[in-house]
This record gives structure tokens, C-alpha cells and sequence, in this order.
């Protein structure tokens, strides 16, 4: 009886997988031939993916994306840092702090709605415009617009997730006799994180693609150096293989994301059921 | 009725040619006699995207010495001449001409343009001429370097001092390619989406100097940054000599009669005289070596 069930699953499974497998097909076929019809596709193809100008693209291409990967790693460090410790001045309760909290509200309102590029400009423009001695270069001053900016939204991750965690956890805490500092670490921040870690990881694959942004102060970033070489042929290809790229160096972001997600999801069931 | 009809057709071809006619007439000496042979490159005959209008694209906005006031319908300005030239060499009145307003990106793109032809400092490359048509080439370029006046970069003389300088140009033009091709810095150049970007960072300090056509060189150093020098101009790269010419749909109907009314229009001095009119103080810019 049993194994007539599994059998019948299976079968089930296959004829579904099938379906799905055929109907993927057509309708790839029918995309792939209503594009590869279309009066301008010789040209277009011709423009966005001739191989000999990817192949010639590609050096300057990577060697944009190294700028770009590198940026990437300390923005998000400094984003997450700076979000965690205003997510933390945003929580602190007694009186005394308000100004404290004041100012990190102010800071998450006016740094999630300023356009990011519009920061960038006035960090990289405005700064350096003033001549004071020690500026830093325009890579570090655009970095520091990122992480400001990102750092807002981090902020407001967090916080959900340190809000979400229910207030019996803190009572139960305080109870046992730790200091708000210590219930934070030990007991709050560590289920808060994990709660928010999918969004997290979500709002780090966007900033992967800002960075870039920060070709408009001078640095040749992949997207830049696409359009350099797009400039010189006059063919498009260069910035479909940025973007491939990019896709590459989203993947492994993106595949961790759903898996914490998943692993979060799963354990909040059995949590559920048990 | 159906004479009526035939007259209206009649009075309405005599129009046409009494227009077409006048739109050629200090050119062609005797129009009447030969009508059906220099036919295909007038208004009446060309394919352009509105039938008897010249659509004429250039980006947004559209700097000097190229334009005046960024509105290139005024005239002014040594590429708005220019096209008006054309336009009136091809026999459109100047009421004739329209101008769009074209990103570089868009301009080169496949698919189908919304200008007839395209007029923004368009370098002419083998390359290029892959993805879109040129004319015949209306002006001969040098790309030059300026720097603020009393920078240690506005005191060098020769291109190994200049290789040592951190440099920057705007992205998509021959001026970044001068500075790999010709100057080959040391450093990686500062690349801006436009030149008013490249003249802040200029300003403050970001980059120490900026590569520029040599026009946009002059005009930016006498009227735009009091301080800045035009530190000298650059050889032209190796092979042909860089030159500007028009934008059109790659296998465009048009090419061959706008070359044809650049070259009438080079023949006959015209593109001199606007080029002294409105790029006269381009001269005597020391060359590096």
C-alpha cells in the first residue's frame, strides 16, 4: 500500500517535471523565434552580443569590477556597522537619550529619501570643493556616501528585527539580572539579526549594484569601463558582459539569501509544530 | 469636378518645384532646364522622417563653442551654423529644420532614430562607422590640456611631465582616448559624465588637469574658469587625423547627399568662415611632444 503510494508520487513528480520541462520549451521557442524574426535583429544582435567585442571588453571590464568588488566589501562592513549602532540609539528608552535618538531618526528620514547619487555628488564634489587639508581621495569620500546612505536602511532592518523580538525575552532578561547592554548582546541582538538576516543580505545585493555609482566622481568602475569601450565601437556588447558579470557576483549573495530564508522558515515551523 | 481635381494637382506640382526651386537657386544657375538628373537630394525627393523637414539631433544640454544658450535653433554657435549650412546646401529653409534632443547612448543605438541627421561632436572612426553612418567630415580636431593657472600641472612642457599628472576627460569621447593613447598616464584617468562634472573636479583639486577639444578648451579657459590655462595641445593619434562628422541611421537614405552638401560646403569656404566666425581664437596652442 505504501510503497503503491510512493510509487504513485513519483510518477506524479515526473509527469509534472515533464510538463513544466515541455512547456518552458515552446515557450522559449516561440520567444527566441519572435525575436530572431523581428525586422532588426541582425543588428541588434550585431550591437548588444557580438563576440569578438566581449572578448576585447572583458580586461577592462574586470578590471572595473575588482574596483566595484572592493568597494563592495567595505561599504557593507561599514554600512552594517553604522545601521546596527543606529538601530541601537533608536531602541535606548530612558529620557536622557533623547537627543540621542533624535538625531538618529533625523539621520534614517533624511538619508533614505536623499537619492543616493545626489549624496555621492555632494560627497565627492561638495567636500573636496572646500579644499580643506587631509580631504580624502574621492573613492574613500564616495564610500562614505554609500555607507551613509545604506546604513540608514540597514538601520530600519534592525530595527524591525530588534522590535520583533517579544518583550517577555527582554523582561526574562532584566529579571535574571542583565544590564540593558548585556540583554541587547546576548539575549535581543542575536535573535533580532537572525530574524532580519534575508533582508539584510537583500539590501547588500542592492548596494552591490550602487557601488558602481560612484564611477560619476572619476573612478572607472565595470559599468564605466563598458562604456568606454562603448564609446570607442559604438557596440553595445561591452555592457552586456558588465552585466553578466554582475549577475555572477550577485549568485552567490542571492543563493545565501534563500538559504537562510529557507533555514529560518523551517525552523520557525518545527518551532511552530513542536 | 475631376478637372477641378487635376488643376489643384497641377498648381500644386508647379508649388513644389517653384519651392524646390528656390531652395536651390544660388547654387544652380539654370533649374528649369534639367529638373529629372539632380533630383535625389532635395526636400522634395529626400526620405526624411517628416517629409520636407530636416530633423536635426544633438545632445541636452549643448555647450559652447558648438552652441550658444544650449538652443541650437538660434543659429549660433559653430555646429548650430553648421547644420543650418546643411539644411540649406540640401535646399530647407531654415522654418524647415527642427531640432531633437539626442543622449549620446541613443544616438548610436540600433533601431530607429528620431533625427535625419545628428550633429554633436561626433568623431569619425572606422569603428564606428559599423553602427552608424558619417558624413564627410566638417571640422579637423586637436584635443588639448588645461590645468589651473599656478598648479605644478600648468607648468609642464613636455608629454613625459604630462604622463606623471593625474588627469580626467569625459566618458565617451576622443579626449579619454587621447590621454591612454597619446599620453599614457601613469595613473588610471578620472572619467566624468560631462564636462561640468570634469570642470568641478578640475576645480577642486580632484584631478590636476583636464583634456578637452581644443574649442571647448578656449572657451572653458577664457570664460568659464578664470584660473585655468590651456597647458598646450596633443598630437593627433596614430593613423588618421580625428574629425567631426555628422550622425546618421546606419545605411541611411540621406548620407551620401548630406556628404555631398559638406563637401559643396568645404569647396566653397563656407565651413571656414563659420569656423572663424565662431571658433576664430583656436590657434597657437603649443603642441606637446
Amino acid at each position: 500500500m505504501q510503497r503503491r503510494r510512493a510509487a504513485y508520487r513519483r510518477r506524479q513528480s515526473v509527469r509534472s517535471v515533464l510538463i513544466a520541462a515541455g512547456s518552458t520549451a515552446v515557450l522559449g521557442t516561440l520567444l527566441v523565434v519572435a525575436v530572431a524574426n523581428s525586422p532588426g535583429w541582425p543588428r541588434v544582435q550585431q550591437s548588444f552580443l557580438d563576440p569578438a567585442v566581449a572578448v576585447e571588453s572583458l580586461p577592462a571590464v574586470l578590471r572595473g569590477l575588482w574596483l566595484n568588488v572592493r568597494l563592495l566589501v567595505f561599504c557593507a562592513v561599514g554600512a552594517l556597522a553604522l545601521g546596527l549602532a543606529i538601530a541601537l540609539a533608536r531602541t535606548l528608552r530612558p529620557a536622557v537619550f533623547f537627543p540621542l535618538r533624535a538625531a538618529a531618526t533625523s539621520y534614517t528620514y533624511v538619508f533614505r529619501g536623499a537619492p543616493l547619487i545626489i549624496v555621492l555628488y555632494l560627497f565627492t564634489f561638495g567636500v573636496p570643493g572646500l579644499r580643506l587639508a587631509g580631504t580624502p581621495s574621492v573613492l574613500v569620500l564616495g564610500g562614505c556616501a554609500l555607507v551613509v546612505t545604506y546604513g540608514a536602511y540597514l538601520a530600519e532592518v534592525f530595527r524591525a528585527g530588534i522590535e520583533a523580538v517579544h518583550p517577555a525575552q527582554r523582561a526574562a532578561a532584566r529579571s535574571l539580572g542583565l544590564s540593558h547592554a548585556q540583554t541587547m548582546r546576548h539575549v535581543v541582538l542575536p535573535q533580532a539579526v537572525r530574524r532580519v538576516a534575508p533582508p539584510l543580505l537583500n539590501d547588500l545585493v542592492a548596494l552591490q549594484k550602487d557601488v558602481g555609482l560612484i564611477s560619476l566622481a572619476g573612478p572607472i568602475d565595470a559599468i564605466r569601463a563598458a562604456q568606454i569601450e562603448t564609446a570607442t565601437s559604438y557596440n553595445f556588447t561591452p555592457y552586456v558582459v558588465a552585466g553578466v558579470l554582475f549577475i555572477l557576483l550577485a549568485i552567490p549573495l542571492v543563493a545565501v539569501t534563500d538559504w537562510v530564508t529557507m533555514r529560518a522558515a523551517r525552523r520557525q515551523t518545527w518551532a511552530g509544530t513542536a | 469636378m475631376v478637372r477641378s481635381r487635376q488643376r489643384a494637382a497641377l498648381v500644386g506640382t508647379v508649388a513644389v518645384l517653384v519651392t524646390a526651386v528656390a531652395g536651390c537657386s544660388p547654387q544652380a544657375d539654370d533649374p528649369p532646364v534639367d529638373p529629372p538628373t539632380p533630383g535625389p537630394c532635395n526636400p522634395q525627393w529626400l526620405d526624411t522622417i517628416v517629409p520636407r523637414t530636416l530633423t536635426v539631433g544633438t545632445d541636452q544640454p549643448a555647450y559652447p563653442p558648438w552652441f550658444v544658450d544650449d538652443a541650437p535653433e538660434n543659429g549660433a554657435g559653430f555646429e548650430s551654423a553648421v547644420a543650418y549650412a546643411v539644411a540649406n546646401q540640401l535646399g530647407y529653409e531654415p522654418d524647415a529644420v527642427t531640432w531633437v534632443r539626442v543622449p549620446f547612448n541613443n544616438a548610436i543605438a540600433p533601431g530607429p532614430k528620431s533625427f535625419d541627421i545628428d550633429i554633436n561632436q561626433f568623431s569619425i572612426t572606422e569603428e564606428r562607422r559599423a553602427a552608424v553612418d558619417f558624413s564627410s567630415p566638417y571640422y579637423d580636431v586637436t584635443q588639448a590640456v588645461i590645468a589651473l593657472e599656478g598648479s605644478p600641472a600648468a607648468s609642464v612642457s613636455t608629454l613625459a611631465e604630462l604622463r606623471e599628472v593625474k588627469l580626467g576627460a569625459q566618458v565617451g569621447t576622443t579626449s579619454y582616448r587621447a590621454i591612454t593613447e597619446v599620453i599614457a598616464p601613469t595613473a588610471e584617468p578620472a572619467v566624468f559624465n560631462n564636462n561640468d562634472d570634469a570642470k568641478a573636479a578640475l576645480r577642486n583639486g580632484t584631478i590636476d588637469a583636464l583634456v578637452l577639444d581644443l574649442p571647448t578648451a578656449f572657451y572653458v579657459t577664457s570664460a568659464e574658469i578664470d584660473d585655468a590655462k590651456i597647458v598646450g595641445q596633443l598630437a593627433q593619434p596614430s593613423g588618421s587625423p580625428e574629425q567631426f562628422g555628422l550622425v546618421l541611421d546606419k545605411g541611411s537614405p540621406l548620407t551620401d547627399c548630406v556628404s555631398e552638401a559638406v563637401d559643396e560646403l568645404r569647396d566653397n569656404g563656407t565651413l571656414a568662415g563659420l569656423e572663424a566666425e565662431w571658433l576664430a581664437e583656436v590657434a597657437g596652442a603649443p603642441v606637446l611632444s
